[in-house]
């Protein structure tokens, strides 16, 4: 349900957007995570009195109908802004939005270690595209495929740099733990 | 007719535009099929006249402010023109012609039997759900039900073992004699092809 790799960066990612942000643990264990977020999000409706989610979900109806149910139980409004949307004119449009995004995660053939920390530009979508073609990887990752990270966007207040990194894994499947300045 | 379909937007948040009538306009637009969007406030009279069809998109779970505005959509009761209502454009649908709106949550994948082919699907097949309210087409002598409600209630499904939904909606509905068609799923997530089918029609 959720994405890991690098996950402690959103504190960094909560600062640079002047956004307060709740930390929730969970065990990741599926479908008993979804109590975990459901703590989380009365949370943040008891601390912030927010009155809606608005969630990345592109493709994936496992998650996004998980968080409708949520929200629909929680009384607050759900919105998917990117619902739907092409993935490549999505890569495209945070290309074009000054969005610094950088993979922090592979999980699938034929990816390897190289992928990693690898900036998403149009060197990017011309090389995902061709493994879309050849090995039906998504184009935005939505096959859980990929991870990513923000560094920079038009709602940070500033640049987020890479100071550190550790790698682990193996085969096709590797993550990184990055550290942000 | 040159096709121009009206895209009906019956959202109350800009945000659930993206959500619900975008990616009827990408479908179109794969489709080459010409259309334009306005907000259910906003039809106008010339707007009805250009129009060749009219797809009426749907909405959020909690986004039900439409029901208050329907002599905004009294314009259905004589349009001669093919009509598409999903989720709340079917509500809306139903509402006109004296639909009670009911309770009923479903979200996520389900699969459906229709009971005769409808727009391009039949049998079983795999649909969207994201509503909390339906209408028991079943009491409107107007309309018939292919898909959900009664349709389950058919000895064969109720004794099946296959993992067909029991669900008591109507799900999928055509008016006996208009070309006025309702689905309470969305069809813009896992069955696309209706759209392009309601467009041949």
């Amino acid at each position: 349900m959720f994405h890991t790799p690098s996950i402690t960066c959103v504190e960094k990612q909560a600062e640079a957007m002047d956004i307060p942000l709740v930390l929730v643990k969970t065990i990741g264990k599926r479908e008993e995570e979804l109590y975990d977020l459901e703590k989380a999000i009365k949370l943040a409706i008891k601390k912030y009195k927010i009155k809606g989610i608005v969630t990345g979900a592109v493709e994936s109806v496992y998650q996004s109908s998980r968080i409708q149910k949520i929200c629909n139980k929680l009384g607050i409004e759900c919105f998917n802004p990117l619902w739907q949307k092409n993935q490549e004119q999505l890569i495209k449009e945070l290309i074009k939005n000054r969005f610094d995004i950088v993979i922090t995660g592979v999980f699938a053939y034929p990816f390897d270690v190289s992928w990693i920390l690898r900036k998403i530009d149009k060197n990017f979508i011309n090389e995902i595209g061709k493994l879309n073609e050849q090995y039906k990887i998504a184009v935005a990752g939505e096959g859980g495929e990929f991870e990513s990270l923000v560094l920079n966007c038009p709602l940070f207040k500033r640049k987020l740099k890479v100071v550190g990194f550790k790698i682990s894994g193996s085969g096709n499947a590797f993550r990184s733990e990055v550290r942000l300045k | 007719m040159k096709e121009n379909l009206l895209i009906v937007n019956i959202c109350k948040e800009k945000l659930h535009y993206l959500e619900f009538v975008k990616p009827i306009c990408d479908i179109l637009d794969n489709n080459r099929i010409r259309y334009f969007v306005r907000d259910y406030i906003k039809v106008s009279k010339d707007d009805l006249k250009k129009a060749s069809r009219i797809i009426i998109c749907g909405t959020s779970l909690f986004d039900n402010y439409f029901i208050k505005n329907l002599r905004y959509f009294n314009w259905i009761m004589d349009f001669d023109k093919p009509i598409l209502g999903i989720c709340g454009g079917m509500h809306i649908i139903g509402s006109l012609f004296g639909g009670k709106i009911r309770r009923c949550t479903e979200i996520g994948f389900h699969t459906e039997y229709f009971s005769k082919e409808f727009l391009g699907l039949k049998e079983k097949c795999e649909v969207y759900h994201l509503h909390n309210n339906f209408i028991d087409f079943s009491k409107l002598n107007d309309f018939e039900v292919y898909c959900g409600g009664e349709v389950n209630s058919h000895p064969d499904l109720v004794n099946s073992e296959e993992k067909i939904s029991k669900s008591k909606c109507s799900q999928a509905i055509k008016h006996r004699e208009e070309n006025i068609y309702g689905m309470l799923f969305h069809p813009e997530v896992r069955n696309k092809e209706i759209i392009r089918n309601f467009c041949l029609k």
